[in-house]
């Protein structure tokens, strides 16, 4: 059971919300204004900063799997 | 045990989601003023002022979640008094909805402005059928006014100037968010404006508003007259607590809470546009009006309410607004800054630091998020702010 953690770039629009509350799952990429998904498979530890990042996406660009 | 949620708000939902997900399985009801599914409210000033607001409203939740999260939503129904000695909430038409647990998100309004018989409402952008109407009413080619040059007025502004209208903004205060972000800053959003063939008239005074036919006319105290023919009032938000008066609910510009967001009230607590409460972290009473907020504040109230809440509530808050190609993120707070620091200034760049006390206490970033990360933490940190600006 792991967690898979993607990024819809149509979405996103920079907000920078996910990599202030998860910094080691999720950069940014100035030169276009959208996500990076550092860890696309994070560990269990990092579930809630994830969980919590999805919720605080204005974009709701984020998608958080458990497979 | 019925948990009742007042407010199908930002706040509201993320209060809802956050009881359930924390394991509440009694009876939850969600009370909403407005008769439509909860929805982003971001949209209304942007895309789905361009589009039409029907097709670009953004629901909060699909309409199957409240059925999913066992919610009775009873909406189109607004709340108008609160008895704290039976805890229960009256509703308008009749009514009531008791409680064991409360929590408050009725969020804000749009301060109204008022403009004299014949000269045509002032329109006000806060829910979406205020969209619906404001969309109905900018024509290509005609001119519309804004008075306010807050961040609704400007993205107004903005968006109106996409649609290929003429528009004039009109401020009292010296700049646009002066009072929020102060003269530089404000100065580097009048230019950005300007630059896309707004006329910005700031650091003037409204003489009189006048009907005129069709249109408005708005005289300004420097002798400048401008013919509107669509006026709209960004003039700013007040709490959403008229209903609250009297019930015996301590308020004071919102509803006064504690730094676990209760209020005065044993099991009744606040989230969102109308919480005030003692934010540890910046060791002042804050009131936030931010999309952020709403969400964070929304769950943690729920915890709090549960008795699960470990520590204050002590974010640092975030917020943004998209002007044309200008995408501005703020951290932090900027009330009463004592410092204010440019540290980067270009026709498409802006990064401004707020301090006071000694402390960085907040960072904006217009097209450089990247930044942001890294001052979010030293205003975490509370960072001296001699150790961000250097002379």
């Amino acid at each position: 059971m792991g967690l898979k953690v993607t990024v819809d770039l149509q979405a996103c629009q920079g907000y920078a919300c996910c990599m202030m509350t998860a910094p080691t799952v999720f950069d940014l990429d100035e030169s276009v204004g959208k996500a990076v998904v550092l860890l696309p498979e994070p560990g269990e530890d990092l579930r809630e900063l994830v969980e919590k990042s999805v919720r605080g996406c204005p974009s709701k660009a984020i998608a958080l799997e458990s497979r | 045990m019925h948990h009742v949620v007042v407010g199908a708000s930002l706040a509201g939902i993320n209060a809802v989601e956050g009881l359930r997900d924390a394991g509440f399985d009694g009876e939850l009801t969600l009370v909403g003023a407005e008769d439509t599914l909860p929805y982003e409210r971001p949209p209304l000033s942007k895309a789905a002022l361009r589009l039409g607001s029907a097709a670009e409203t953004i629901l909060l939740r699909p309409a199957d979640w409240y059925a999913d999260h066992a919610v009775d939503l009873r909406l189109g129904r607004t709340a108008v008094k609160l008895d704290l000695a039976n805890r229960s909430v009256i509703l308008a038409g009749g009514g009531e909805v008791s409680y064991d647990g409360l929590i408050l998100a009725t969020g804000s309004s749009a301060r109204p402005l008022a403009t004299p018989a014949g000269a045509g409402p002032a329109h006000v952008l806060r829910t979406a059928d205020d969209c619906a109407r404001l969309h109905a009413r900018l024509r290509p080619g005609e001119h519309l006014v804004i008075i306010g040059a807050g961040f609704i007025g400007l993205e107004v502004a903005a968006t109106a100037t996409m649609m290929g209208l003429d528009v004039s903004v009109v401020e009292v205060a010296p700049g646009p968010l002066h009072r929020v972000l102060g003269a530089e800053v404000g100065r580097w959003f009048e230019r950005h404006h300007a630059a896309h063939g707004i006329g910005m008239h700031c650091g003037v005074g409204i003489e009189a508003i006048e009907a005129d036919g069709r249109r408005s006319k708005v005289r300004l105290l420097d002798g400048t007259v401008l013919a509107a023919d669509v006026l709209v009032a960004g003039v700013g938000a007040r709490p959403a607590v008229e209903w609250l008066r009297g019930s015996g609910l301590q308020l004071s510009d919102g509803v006064a809470c504690d730094p676990f967001l209760r209020t005065s009230a044993p099991d009744v607590v606040a989230a969102g546009d109308i919480a005030r409460w003692h934010n540890t972290l910046f060791d002042e009473d804050l009131r936030v009006e931010q999309w952020t907020n709403a969400v964070e504040q929304g769950r943690y109230a729920a915890e709090s309410l549960l008795g699960i809440a470990e520590q204050s509530y002590a974010a640092v808050p975030y917020f943004w607004s998209d002007q044309f190609d200008a995408k501005m993120r703020f951290v932090g707070v900027a009330n009463a800054a004592q410092d204010v620091h440019v540290a980067e200034a270009g026709p498409d760049v802006l990064v401004a630091l707020f301090g006071r006390d000694g402390l960085l206490r907040g960072a904006l970033c217009v097209n450089a998020p990247r930044k942001l990360a890294g001052y979010r933490q030293a205003i975490a940190d509370r960072v001296a702010w001699s150790d961000v600006v250097t002379p």
